[in-house]
């Protein structure tokens, strides 16, 4: 298996947390991976993101090529779009479409959301709303990290033991809690995957 | 007993260093460096052995402290960003004239692309011309198994040893085997003395040694287990790629490389598997992470007129990191089938934090400065870097760690009023207290602000050496305590603040002003663990 991420986001939203369950997941998997982050000026409020590459055979380079992203991950619907180029013909986005806008050009939604929806292969609905709905508002990257699973080629209940050692130390409420929205962006996923047939 | 971890490049560089049975870490923090420092001040082994790893002042007094460590036998190792070798190079480079005794390795972390830095400079031109060997990891794994080798090496060659990281591998995580811890080193001390006294006399009997020791250390390069001579069929071409470069060479040919390779991860370069490749191939192509120092060496190293290809001649620019991307374009290979970028996506550029203290001192100072015809802002190194983009348009430069005070005594010599300095607290213990005391001394008609947040704030919330002390250094520095003010930086302290910069302005000399608040991020971190602490 292998399966390329690009992970996106704006600093501060929690994308790297991702990285790590999926890591933690990877790891016991025994499957090899390189996860590179940014950390410094760009985590004060800038656009940041982080390639996560994960495969049963040994990966070269920490940085995945233009075209060769199987998926976008994103917690921000422009952030998202900055990584296209990354993307395989084929790929899929998976993002929130609730917008983070702490710039005075931040472009026409509508316009964003056309483009997201050109793009076809787009898994794309306001996860805050659902991570509400199930657990807590803080919650929506581990909705974002359900509805990003069905494609990657790590087993579901594998993801949810990396969530349980990765919150594990903050007590089993807050374990449960990110398990919710872990499913009802699983769901989510899986319902369109099956609308469409 | 083996084990597997999933480590960031520093992370497994750090843990490498603890394993091999370092003493000490000396380190002032930067991007991309300061995860190494943080991993050993949390590691359970080092904190059970008493490793010392407190944050030094600056990078220069971190250099120092090590050799200082190393003289007495025991492992030390400094880690710096790259610009922070500027900071300690007068330590650095006369560190190959000492020696080390007990292994000391140095290890700098350059950032191409500039993530979070001001230039591209490679710290690999340091090590060459101090005559200090250095080794460049291509992988996370590497940069674990190079760490016994380098304290080793250092010891048996009586030499510190560079390790030269760069921002992609030292914040990116991958699977590392890790083994089990050995002793530290007993003290002990020089056998040679004369040559950790730098006094012209014993130094040119030194510099000789060192010279004819940099043979040895090419030799010692040319076997070196870091250091890869990957041969293959087709000889119209050889490749030589150096640490990360490696990797991205690599991911375009997952089959293989067709044409002959040589992995350089230990310098000086190993001459004879380059004499090799020369002799061998047709022409030789450098796919090179940082400035073109390998592709300058090899135009002056080999025997035959042979082209040379790489940054130097345009096939791969000069500017930023590589990527898998641009090794495909310079070696002719078809690129990735995809579609085209985005048409709707902005720039996102980073921000000061909402709540942050130094928005409001900005905001004060702005509204003070608004009453001058042309004042000038003399910025330096922090978060309050920021302080240059919209809305607050409010300083004029931003040079080195502690330029702002310096800066702005040069401009009030050339006649300027206002001169304003900004400087952050930490970097104001780095590098601001010794140009301020230049200003004291000729009485400069400057304005210091320190924007003290009680953190490191950038790097992501260190300890600040001059937390508590800041006044009472700069009083005795011999500024006068009437114009040494404090105040604390909020929004509703706006009017006192002004009125503060207003009356420090009309003094015709130097005040300084500690305009004081902690660091947003830091006061939330307090607060969420003072609340767990309570619920216990």
């Amino acid at each position: 298996m292998k399966t390329d991420i690009v992970l996106a986001g704006v600093g501060g939203q929690g994308i790297l947390s991702i990285a790590t369950i999926l890591g933690a997941a990877a790891l016991k998997e025994d499957l090899y991976i390189k996860q590179a982050e940014v950390h410094g000026m760009s985590q004060r409020g800038g656009d940041v993101q982080s390639n996560l590459r994960i495969s049963s055979s040994p990966i070269a380079s920490d940085l995945i090529p233009r075209g060769g992203a199987d998926l976008i991950v994103s917690l921000e619907p422009m952030e998202a779009l900055r990584y296209v180029e990354f993307l395989k013909p084929q790929g899929w986005i998976v993002t929130s479409t609730v917008p983070f806008i702490n710039i005075d050009n931040y472009p026409e939604q509508d316009r964003v959301a056309a483009e997201l929806a050109a793009w076809h292969n787009t898994v794309a609905f306001d996860m805050d709303e659902v991570a509400k709905q199930v657990a807590t508002a803080r919650s929506s990257n581990m909705v974002l990290l359900g509805a990003a699973a069905p494609f990657i080629e790590i087993e579901v209940e594998k993801i949810e033991d990396g969530i349980r050692t990765v919150f594990g130390a903050k007590g089993e409420k807050i374990v449960e809690s990110n398990i919710a929205a872990f499913r009802a962006g699983l769901d989510f996923t899986r319902k369109l995957i099956a609308d469409r047939g | 007993m083996i084990t597997k971890r999933l480590l960031l490049g520093d992370e497994a560089l750090a843990l490498g260093a603890v394993n091999a049975g370092l003493s000490g870490v000396y380190a002032y923090p930067g991007t991309p460096s300061t995860e190494i420092t943080e991993f050993i001040q949390e590691d359970a082994l080092a904190r059970q052995r008493g490793v010392h790893s407190h944050w030094s002042t600056n990078e220069k007094t971190a250099m120092e402290e090590a050799l200082g460590m190393s003289f007495c036998g025991k492992r030390a190792m400094v880690c710096m960003k790259h610009v922070g070798m500027n900071v300690a190079a007068d330590g650095f480079v006369n560190s190959a004239m000492t020696g080390a005794n007990g292994g000391l390795v140095v290890v700098a972390a350059d950032d191409p692309s500039m993530h979070s830095s001001q230039n591209e400079q490679d710290s690999r031109f340091y090590s060459n011309f101090a005559f200090i060997p250095t080794l460049e990891p291509s992988t996370q794994q590497e940069a674990y198994d190079m760490m016994p080798y380098a304290f080793r090496f250092s010891e048996e060659h009586g030499i510190p040893v560079l390790m030269r990281m760069v921002t992609r591998l030292a914040h990116s995580r991958a699977v590392v085997e890790t083994s089990d811890a050995i002793e530290e080193n007993k003290l002990s001390y020089p056998k040679n003395t004369r040559q950790w006294v730098l006094m012209p006399g014993n130094s040119k009997v030194r510099y000789k040694q060192l010279l004819k020791d940099w043979d040895d250390c090419v030799k010692a390069s040319e076997v070196s287990p870091f250091n890869k001579y990957i041969d293959a069929a087709d000889h119209s071409r050889g490749i030589i790629a150096n640490g990360i470069a490696y990797n991205y060479l690599m991911e375009c040919f997952p089959d293989g490389c067709p044409w002959p390779v040589l992995k350089i991860s230990q310098y000086p370069l190993p001459q004879a598997l380059i004499d090799r490749m020369a002799k061998e191939c047709g022409e030789i192509f450098v796919i090179e992470e940082g400035q073109p120092f390998i592709e300058e060496r090899l135009r002056g190293m080999l025997g035959t007129p042979l082209p040379i290809y790489g940054k130097l001649t345009g096939h791969l620019p000069r500017t930023g990191e590589l990527n898998p991307d641009f090794v495909r374009e310079a070696l002719g290979l078809p690129q990735l089938e995809r579609k085209g970028a985005s048409q709707v996506v902005m720039p996102r550029p980073p921000a000061l934090c909402q709540g942050c203290s130094h928005r409001d001192v900005y905001t004060a100072l702005n509204a003070t400065l608004a009453e001058f015809e042309s004042p000038k802002v003399f910025g330096d190194i922090g978060c309050y870097t920021l302080g240059w983009l919209t809305p607050f348009n409010a300083i004029d430069s931003v040079v080195d760690m502690g330029a702002s005070i310096s800066m702005a005594k040069g401009a009030a010599d050339a006649g300027q009023f206002p001169s304003v300095a900004i400087i952050g607290d930490s970097t104001f213990t780095h590098s601001g207290m010794t140009p301020l005391l230049d200003a004291i001394n000729e009485n400069s008609n400057i304005m210091v602000i320190i924007s003290d947040n009680l953190t490191t704030g950038m790097t992501g919330g260190q300890d600040s050496q001059g937390t508590g002390k800041l006044e009472q250094i700069c009083i005795g520095l011999g500024a006068d305590p009437a114009h040494v003010r404090t105040i604390d930086a909020l929004p509703k302290t706006h009017e006192q603040m002004m009125q503060i910069f207003r009356d420090e302005l009309a003094y015709n000399g130097v005040s300084v002003v500690v305009a004081r608040r902690e660091c947003i991020q830091t006061a939330r971190r307090h607060a969420a663990a003072a609340a767990k602490a309570a619920k216990k």
